[in-house]
């Protein structure tokens, strides 16, 4: 390791034993007694865990057909195509892939404006109004559209988790072999069971992986839901924003106390990663 | 009988044209050639993992160059046998027949005799990590005959092993290919593995395939 690598270590034992050392337990204590930060816990617990069962889904498909488009197996494929099909071919992947990226470099904020604006179209307004009708036929009347209720939070949290956990999966789908998939295709079996039987039960520790960054990513949110969910009290409000909303009025302790929570967590969903992964095939840094 | 009519493939630089041969009704082909000539490309090509440029190929009298590889009825053994990893031994026999929606029980039979077969009855319980590689040819050939193709295509299946195993499983070939009486095309730089296993002998040269007639001495050209 480095010195800026010990440097940047340190840093970051600095940054935990600072926080512990500022919050006490009589703190925590009563931070964890009010109804209001009991309520942020499930919500953050219950809106990271759909945020990254919802980014896998997307990211599992997204993230096989951007690493198999990239496969040699393709490259042969194109090989027998003229020189300006092969072009554009890449010439879409490569957007695609750029696209798919764009949640990871902007601002946090500015997802969260996107959304809001993006849901104040006709579009986002019939699909608001009709998740409103939906919920309301299920029995949460209280849930009466996506903006500034609780699918706004999950919603923040997915746009910007999906884009982590389909870069994860599309760099474990590239160190997976693609030649027993093509075997597979001469034994009889289709595309879709290609993938499924065999791609797939290969990728589980990347798959493992995606979640927690997915899970972590969601539980670290906190411009988009600001701006797309607010920070209704008791309605929309997540460990992140109960973080804000202390430090606003002026509660510095209570802010670290949540803050302490949310690192808490952060480091059992690392470590248990870490268990469940272990003994896998680590290829440049990527769980396979 | 195995047909392929003025096969054309293209690959960016390399291109193979005008491939032309015929494999009779269970004969055992072999296909030799200079290393980077094309063969493993033209054996793709005949199980439909690469697209043609243009020609045909004929298995028992039916059309297949645009069949997709899992119509093909071709039994493939590339090779490094590209086993399935998290599959042990005897689901990845069975896989060819459970994607084709056989029974359990003739999976279990067909897994069971092709195993006793292959001498790797032992080994049906393992995870294909750990095998060695006379093994894991085994369990690939195993896997590839599992659906009784119409042709088995073997992709320089011995090249990788070491002498013993080698001689064994050469021997091993001749006798599961006329118990199965399955065509078979075999790719191989061995000359003394083609003769010893060879009813039809071709080479693959500049881009084209020529029958040979092989004996003990060597090859002798005949088209």
């Amino acid at each position: 390791m480095s010195v800026f690598g010990v440097f940047y270590l340190a840093l970051i034992i600095a940054l935990l034993v600072a926080d512990f050392r500022f919050a006490n337990w009589s703190d925590m204590s009563s931070l964890l007694s009010d109804p209001r930060v009991r309520f942020s816990i499930w919500l953050s617990l219950i809106s990271c865990t759909i945020a990254a069962i919802l980014s896998l889904w997307v990211a599992i498909p997204t993230g096989f057909l951007l690493a198999r488009l990239g496969s040699e197996s393709m490259t042969q494929r194109l090989g027998q195509q003229s020189p300006s099909s092969r072009r554009l071919f890449n010439w879409v992947r490569y957007s695609i892939d750029t696209l798919l990226d764009i949640p990871i470099v902007l601002p946090p904020l500015v997802v969260g404006i996107s959304l809001l604006v993006l849901f104040q179209t006709p579009a986002g307004r019939w699909l608001d109004e009709r998740t409103g009708e939906l919920f309301a036929s299920l029995g949460y009347a209280g849930i009466r559209g996506i903006t500034y209720e609780i699918p706004a939070v999950i919603l923040a949290q997915f746009t910007v988790a999906a884009a982590f956990a389909i870069r994860t999966m599309r760099n474990t789908f590239e160190q997976i072999d693609d030649r027993p998939e093509r075997v597979a295709l001469t034994l009889g079996a289709s595309h879709y069971q290609a993938f499924s039987m065999v791609a797939l039960p290969q990728a589980w520790r990347g798959i493992v992986a995606a979640f927690t960054l997915a899970w972590a990513r969601s539980l670290g949110e906190f411009g988009p839901i600001l701006i797309f969910a607010g920070t209704a009290r008791m309605k929309t409000e997540v460990l992140s924003t109960t973080v804000y909303l202390n430090f606003q009025f002026g509660n510095l302790r209570g802010a670290v106390s949540a803050s302490l929570i949310l690192v808490t967590l952060a480091i059992v969903v690392l470590i248990l990663t870490r268990l469940l992964t272990l003994g896998g095939n680590s290829k440049n840094g990527v769980i396979v | 009988m195995i047909s392929v009519q003025q096969l054309r493939l293209r690959q960016g630089d390399f291109e193979l044209s005008s491939i032309s041969f015929e494999i009779p009704q269970n004969a055992y082909a072999i296909l030799m050639g200079a290393t980077g000539s094309g063969k493993t490309t033209l054996l793709e090509s005949i199980c439909g993992l690469r697209a043609v440029s243009g020609g045909k190929i004929w298995i028992d009298g039916e059309e297949i160059t645009r069949t997709p590889p899992a119509q093909r009825q071709i039994g493939y053994v590339p090779q490094d046998s590209s086993l399935f990893p998290t599959m042990k031994v005897h689901r990845q026999i069975a896989f060819g027949m459970e994607v084709r929606g056989f029974s359990q029980a003739e999976r279990s039979q067909r897994v069971e005799e092709l195993a006793s077969s292959l001498d790797i009855t032992e080994i049906l319980d393992r995870y294909p990590r750990g095998l060695s590689g006379g093994e894991r040819q085994r369990v690939a050939l195993a896997r590839a005959l599992s659906f009784r193709p119409s042709l088995l295509c073997l992709d320089e299946p011995l090249s990788a092993l070491d002498d013993d195993t080698r001689s064994n499983l050469t021997k091993l070939l001749k006798k599961i290919q006329q118990f199965e009486s399955v065509t078979v095309l075999h790719i191989t730089h061995n000359v003394e593995e083609g003769n010893q296993l060879g009813t039809v002998h071709f080479r693959l040269e500049k881009g084209r395939v020529r029958a040979v007639v092989c004996e003990d001495s060597g090859d002798k050209n005949t088209a």
